[in-house]
């Protein structure tokens, strides 16, 4: 194992060339950049055995790694917001076409305003293509997330997303351990597909199937995607028993006895876990449930705690117009029919890489425990809005 | 056993595309007229689903001693793929393919 100081996207690279993928399909988009052009660094100096190509555009790199996987190899891409969106469409197809490729998205906010800086719209809006999405808090677990990744959308054949932040991940450095290759290669095998293209035998992928036989296939990625949630937690346990590293679906942080709870996904998160120790000093009850995996949702860590919680709120950096914010809308969902009755509320905020400071989350804790006692005026509010009022 | 117990997890077919008959598809036949064609393969190399194949002398043999000597293949529709586009009919240079209405 070797410590190195190095960046979110220094990090997402050396996981990916850990995996050893066979092909790297990639085009360039700020924050991601760094991470490509390190991988095609290494492809060049013989450091990774795979084929990198130079794509025209997101559409084709997403094209290329689904052709690619199709013939039986492990493939890798990166991308961020307008290039993400713009590969929309073969998102979805190799979800269908069940691939389990890993790709990273550095979350970048979506324009116009045309912005370069964190916010997590790009991946919340993908939501429903069918890949399993991990939102990551620091550079470790960006490294960390790529192993873990293609050995949970293997076993479900499922695509899967590593998420880190714009520039708080990406472009800063933290010291990370970098396992030794043996190490990685005993915890993830080389890869053995259900299905693959060979030469010479012609086969068809993707087939036109008739209204009477489509909905069972996607009755499948859904039971796959339930799947999911529980390999997540088997393939986390065993990354814990391997690298000492142990992850889940979710990361609590003192919600056992918490009167209110934050739930947030994100590097944020560490802030957030930060100013719930002032708070404690102070003999505030607080604590935060930290959304790894949104995808497949953590409905049953959610009803967990808010079994003993007396308040709820629900951090979002995306909103959804009309309804505020997704992981909010979702909590919410989760908790209807349980057993669970307690107030939620939902806090919009750091759109567009607006700065999130121990500040900014003491005032949000704050606001959590005046809702507690006095009830949820608002239900859905935008933290740190410039309308002059001056609440924030 | 269920078909959702059935079916594979994507669906994948067996046979390439060519086992579809897509000639029941088509209105109009294209014909081509040998005794103007130039052998410039240009249909062949326009047909959107590789309808057209190459053939070797006999009945497709050119009539034009030049254009014998030049090139010995000659196109041929596949009649059991050619949906009937016409894009080898508009594309020939010499017009020596014709449209012609399905009976």
């Amino acid at each position: 194992m070797v410590k190195k100081v190095i960046t979110g996207n220094g990090a997402s690279a050396n996981g990916a060339r850990l995996a050893k993928p066979k092909v790297i399909a990639a085009y360039p988009i700020t924050p991601q950049t760094s991470i490509i052009e390190k991988l095609a660094l290494m492809v060049s100096n013989g450091e990774l055995d795979a084929k990198f190509i130079k794509v025209e555009s997101e559409h084709s790199a997403m094209a290329a790694c689904i052709a690619a996987q199709n013939t039986g190899v492990r493939t890798y891409t990166a991308s961020s917001s307008h290039g993400l969106a713009l590969m929309h469409e073969l998102l979805m197809w190799a979800s269908g076409a069940r691939l389990p490729i890993v790709m990273t998205d550095v979350n970048r906010a979506m324009g116009p305003p045309w912005s370069i800086w964190a916010d997590q719209q790009d991946t919340i809006a993908q939501r429903d293509t069918g890949w399993i999405q991990f939102y990551v808090a620091s550079n470790q677990e960006a490294l960390d997330t790529i192993i873990l990744a293609y050995k949970v959308a293997e076993t479900v054949n499922l695509p899967a997303m590593s998420i880190e932040d714009a520039f708080i991940l990406s472009h800063t450095m933290e010291s990370v351990d970098i396992p030794e290759q043996e190490t990685v290669d005993s915890f993830l095998p080389p890869y053995e597909p259900k299905f693959r293209l060979k030469v010479g035998e012609p086969m068809g992928f993707g087939s036109l199937v008739m209204p009477e036989g489509y909905m069972e296939f996607r009755y499948k990625i859904s039971e796959a995607m339930d799947e999911a949630r529980n390999v997540i937690r088997t393939v986390g346990k065993e990354f814990g028993e391997t690298f000492g590293r142990k992850y889940g679906l979710v990361e609590e942080y003192k919600t056992d006895d918490a009167e209110v709870v934050l739930v947030i996904a994100g590097s944020v998160a560490s802030t957030a876990m930060e100013v719930v120790d002032m708070m404690r000093d102070e003999g505030k009850k607080a604590g935060v449930l930290r959304i790894r995996s949104f995808r497949p949702f953590p409905y049953e860590e959610i009803r967990k705690v808010a079994k003993q919680a007396g308040l709820i709120g629900v951090f979002d950096r995306s909103y959804t117009g009309g309804f505020g914010g997704a992981i909010g809308t979702e909590v919410k969902g989760a908790l209807y029919n349980s057993d669970a009755s307690l107030p939620v509320k939902n806090y919009i905020a750091g759109l567009g890489g607006r700065d999130i400071t121990p500040k900014v989350l003491r005032k949000i804790f704050e606001d959590m425990f005046e809702s507690l006692n006095g009830g949820v005026k608002k239900e859905v509010e935008w933290v740190g809005l410039r309308d002059g009022s001056g609440r924030w | 056993m269920s078909y959702l117990d059935e079916i594979p997890i994507t669906p994948i077919a067996d046979k390439p595309s060519t086992a579809n008959r897509t000639g029941t598809w088509r209105t109009f036949r294209p014909i081509i007229e040998y005794e103007k064609c130039t052998r410039c393969m240009i249909c062949w190399k326009f047909c959107p689903d590789v309808a057209i194949t190459l053939e070797n002398g006999g009945e497709y043999e050119a009539t034009n001693d030049k254009i014998k000597q030049m090139v010995d293949k000659a196109p041929v529709i596949d009649y059991v793929h050619c949906k009937g586009c016409g894009i080898c009919a508009n594309e020939c240079p010499v017009n020596a393919i014709q449209m012609v209405k399905e009976g």
